[in-house]
């Protein structure tokens, strides 16, 4: 009997072969919240996904949304990947927090990961980078190569890891540079390359000679070329598109996780659960240092190095905030949930 | 503030403007003869992907121009035909014409990703251009803000002070009496909305080739809507769109200027005031009723069925 069960198997199995193999393939589908083609912060997810498929090869089959809009219309484009059978669902915007949770709770044998947010549940896990380390070495880059002492730097949204990286950048250009001043304006769009542009324009007129941005597209570093003074790329390498004006940037890489991930959901391990890594997981990555003269680069590359091994913490030793008011060796959460700016920056935080 | 920071500010102003203003002037015309076409923004990413194509694949942003206006107006003959021909609904055909247009440049554009761009020559003329202050705002533009203006000029004499713009004026007041008169209403209308689609694609082009000389999905960021807007704004009067396109542009400018000064008012209020100011002078403007019933054509969105 147990023999005859046995056959029936392999001819099922090899009569549906086809099919069935596509059926064995695990759905994984990713939710972006620009185009691939940004350059920037979702096309870096997208080599994340890419690497997944090469990694896992037969094993896995991928698909992505690109430029959903953070609201109403995520949590529709995140359900109906839900509801085409996908397994695991990455959503990497802060935004789309709120509906991922949401329909998490409606497809409990999915299981979903959020990038950059804060709530959790059985079947959600949230992930981010600690983006704010590589700020600090940027941050002191910036401080030296200044010579009108004014950084100009564009934001997105007033959000805790917008404001931390800002608060990151000010402490590495603070620690080279007391007299440094740091210009923001927040231009309300993950990405608008037209109004990223014209903030730089606006900024450098204001006597702003290094670029920073908090932003997704390539404009920024595009229009400091052409005004010959120098920035930083985000999220992804921008060198291609600014030779002469980008010293580095600081590149997300997600390679590595969103394999562990899919593979944990093959294996049968994957649990929620809340990973926040830095430079010494790899998961921020600063692509090599150019455009700058060999002190400022060793200095950089040894700030690096430290943070790397831990004995540099940009949010350790005392800090002063805005207000005057001191605190001291910030934990995770008081650096997830920053609300203020630290002494020195002129600006005043949208609330 | 020194003349160079304010020439610097002048000239951002200026390329945050052009756009707007290409874009609206078509859009003008298109209403004009009655037809609303709400596919601006589709048509506008159609240009912006076409003219850098066309500018990468010929290396020359200049000759291949019209390419870009092609882009625009081959998807405006699309919308002509439905809406015109077939007598589809205008809004619903509008609204799709921006999901296709936005969809196609993706696909057509996915290639480009990530190429430099050409940026489209400067107007220069040694001696002029070399002038201290006005010199580089006056003489040193890209080309198209030249065209931007020509155009204005030119719908603005050809709907007041020619036939044509009367023949364009009485399509879009009164279909009925026009067609009685003998006029061929669609092929009036046809004519228009492929020229503003031309327009629309032109300002497109202005985009990836002058004010951020690269291609990347969705790079219209909704300025095809603010055109819209725009031309409702300037009660579909050539003159007011300048005045309603570069005060959107200068307020969006000086409300990041404001904020790199660090003047402590909140972002998302000066984000948002472009669009208040905006709102505002419209109902000044509206407030004088003769002005608006004057402008406002009256078949405006109104399909138009000649009697066989």
């Amino acid at each position: 009997m147990k023999k005859l069960a046995t056959l029936a198997a392999a001819l099922a199995v090899g009569l549906m072969s086809g099919a069935a193999h596509a059926a064995d393939k695990l759905k994984a589908a990713w939710v972006y919240v620009g185009p691939v083609g940004d350059f920037g912060y979702s096309y870096q997810h997208d080599l994340g996904r890419k690497a997944v498929e090469k990694a896992l090869g037969d094993k896995v089959q991928t698909t992505y949304v690109e430029n959903v809009p953070e609201g109403p219309d995520a949590e529709r484009a995140i359900e109906r990947l839900a509801r085409d059978g996908n397994k695991i669902i990455f959503t990497t915007s802060f935004g789309f927090m709120d509906p991922t949770i949401k329909v998490a709770k409606k497809y409990p044998d999915v299981k979903f990961e959020h990038a950059t947010g804060y709530k959790r549940a059985d079947n959600v896990a949230t992930y981010s980078a600690r983006f704010y380390e590589g700020r600090y070495v940027i941050g002191q880059i910036a401080g030296k190569m200044s010579k009108t002492n004014t950084v100009g730097y564009i934001v997105s949204f007033p959000i805790p890891e917008v404001v931390s990286g800002i608060n990151a950048f000010m402490l590495g250009a603070q620690s080279v540079n007391p007299n440094i001043k740091v210009k923001i304006v927040w231009v309300n769009s993950w990405y608008d390359p037209g109004k990223e542009a014209d903030a730089a324009k606006v900024l450098i007129s204001q006597g702003a000679d290094i670029m920073v941005q908090h932003t997704d597209s390539t404009a920024p570093l595009q229009v400091a070329q052409e005004k010959n003074i120098l920035g930083f790329g985000q999220s992804s390498d921008m060198a291609k598109f600014a030779p002469k004006a980008q010293i580095t940037a600081i590149t997300d890489d997600w390679d590595g996780y969103y394999i562990d991930r899919v593979k944990a959901v093959l294996d049968g391990t994957w649990k929620s659960k809340d990973t926040w890594d830095g430079m010494k997981e790899g998961m921020v990555v600063l692509p090599p240092i150019a455009n700058v003269p060999d002190d400022v680069k060793k200095m950089a590359e040894e700030t690096a190095a430290k943070i790397k091994a831990g004995t540099l913490k940009p949010f350790g030793g005392t800090i002063t905030k805005q207000d005057g008011t001191t605190v001291k060796d910030l934990d995770d959460g008081a650096i997830l949930s920053m609300n203020w700016y630290v002494k020195g920056i002129d600006d005043k935080l949208p609330q | 503030m020194t003349a160079l920071a304010l020439q610097a500010l002048i000239l951002t102003i200026i390329t945050a403007s052009t756009p707007l203003l290409l874009a609206a002037i078509g859009e003008l015309v298109v209403e004009r003869s009655g037809v609303l076409n709400l596919g601006v923004e589709g048509m506008m990413v159609m240009g912006a992907v076409a003219g850098f194509g066309a500018a990468l694949t010929t290396g020359s942003p200049l000759i291949e121009h019209r390419r870009r206006c092609r882009g625009g107006a081959l998807l405006s003959v699309l919308f002509a035909v439905l809406t015109l021909s077939l007598v589809a609904n205008q809004v619903a055909t509008g609204l799709a014409l921006t999901l296709l247009g936005l969809g196609l440049s993706g696909l057509a554009g996915e290639r480009f990703v990530g190429q430099p761009g050409v940026r489209l020559p400067k107007l220069d003329i040694p001696g002029l251009t070399d002038l201290p202050f006005v010199g580089p705002i006056l003489f040193g533009q890209d080309l198209l803000v030249y065209v931007s203006f020509a155009l204005v000029l030119a719908v603005g004499h050809v709907l007041f002070r020619t036939r044509l713009g009367l023949i364009i004026r009485a399509v879009g007041d009164n279909h009925g009496s026009a067609h009685a008169l003998g006029y061929r209403v669609i092929a009036v209308r046809y004519g228009c909305v492929m020229f503003g689609g031309a327009c629309a694609g032109l300002s497109g082009g202005y985009l990836s080739l002058a004010y951020t000389p690269q291609w990347v999905e969705n790079m219209t960021a909704g300025r095809g809507w603010i055109a819209l807007a725009l031309v409702v704004f300037s009660s579909w009067l050539p003159g007011r769109v300048v005045a309603g396109a570069y005060l959107f542009g200068a307020v969006t400018i000086l409300g990041f200027y404001v904020q790199g000064v660090g003047i402590g008012i909140p972002a998302q209020f000066l984000s948002a005031l472009p669009y208040l100011v905006t709102i505002g002078a419209l109902v000044v403007i509206s407030r004088n009723r003769l002005v608006m019933r004057a402008n406002t054509p009256a078949c405006l969105g109104q399909p138009f069925v000649p009697d066989r």
